[in-house]
């Protein structure tokens, strides 16, 4: 599957806003934060399963053809690894554990606004660390 | 409040990271371990005659098809220069004895095999033809000590 380069950046930069709308409303309106983030986490699930709403967002306001597409499964694998922050954030919120649920949002929002702001996929990355700790970690490969 | 501060320090964070990554990503440079060899039967391919380029991938990266094309390029440019390609997954000893910690992670070994140089992220052509001048130099000069 191959993906356009220019709806992965458009889906970070809109990710990089949610997450920091998550960040500064925490504190004040909790009730907001996990909303917000329960559905960041529920994007970032479908786009790990090369469904991204904020792909087809794109693709309804950009109508012209990408000049180059790109392999679609290092940013999948990358939502996958945005998945679970977002879900150890989700619970941090609503266990009240402010501390878990700041650095889990925080390292998904680095992530996010590396992709938008540089191009850089940190969750693509990762691939090979988590290989080399866990060599049974293996990801079948769908082409 | 918290938060604000938290999101505001994480952007200027990703903000430093992101400038730096764009200043060194795909730097060729020498290896601190110039004194460790690959031979034929660690990369299960042969060695280039004069320098072997050896781009280490997976498949969950980006930059690989990039560098392959960058390093394909140079290896049909210069002559006995061989490109070795190695799936970091299933060569993890590897990955592990020469300290790759993403990928695309380059080498440049000399005719020897000795790792001479170190490139982690995609490397500019212009950069790999400098750097195989290095290698063969460096080969030429251990020549010159033997004689």
């Amino acid at each position: 599957m191959r993906a356009d380069p220019r709806a992965l950046r458009f889906s970070a930069a809109i990710t990089t806003a949610i997450l920091a709308l998550v960040l500064v409303t925490g504190s004040a309106w909790p009730t907001a934060a996990q909303v917000l983030l329960a559905a960041q986490a529920l994007v970032f699930a479908l786009g790990a399963a090369g469904r991204s709403p904020y792909a087809v967002l794109f693709k309804a306001l950009v109508k012209s053809a990408p000049r180059e597409t790109e392999d679609a499964r290092p940013p999948r694998f990358a939502q996958g690894v945005g998945l679970g922050f977002a879900v150890v954030g989700l619970v941090g919120y609503l266990a009240g554990i402010t501390p878990l649920a700041l650095v889990a949002t925080a390292a998904a929002l680095l992530a996010a606004f590396l992709n938008a702001a540089f191009g850089f996929c940190l969750g693509c990355e990762t691939y090979l660390l988590i290989r080399r700790l866990l060599p049974a970690a293996k990801l079948e490969v769908p082409q | 409040m918290t938060g604000l501060w938290v999101a505001l320090a994480t952007l200027a964070l990703g903000s430093v990271i992101g400038v730096v990554r764009l200043r060194r990503d795909g730097k060729v440079r020498d290896t601190a371990r110039a004194d460790d060899r690959l031979a034929t039967a660690d990369l299960g391919a042969d060695l280039g005659e004069r320098a072997t380029l050896v781009q280490f991938s997976t498949a969950f990266c980006q930059p690989c098809r990039a560098t392959r094309r960058v390093l394909a390029d140079v290896s049909g440019l210069v002559p006995g220069v061989a490109h070795v390609e190695i799936d970091a997954e299933s060569r993890l000893d590897l990955v592990r004895r020469l300290d790759i910690m993403r990928t695309p992670t380059v080498l440049i070994l000399d005719s020897a095999g000795n790792i001479v140089k170190k490139a982690a992220g995609q490397p500019r052509k212009a950069d790999v033809l400098a750097a195989l001048a290095g290698a063969v130099s460096h080969i030429s000069s251990q020549n010159a000590d033997e004689m």
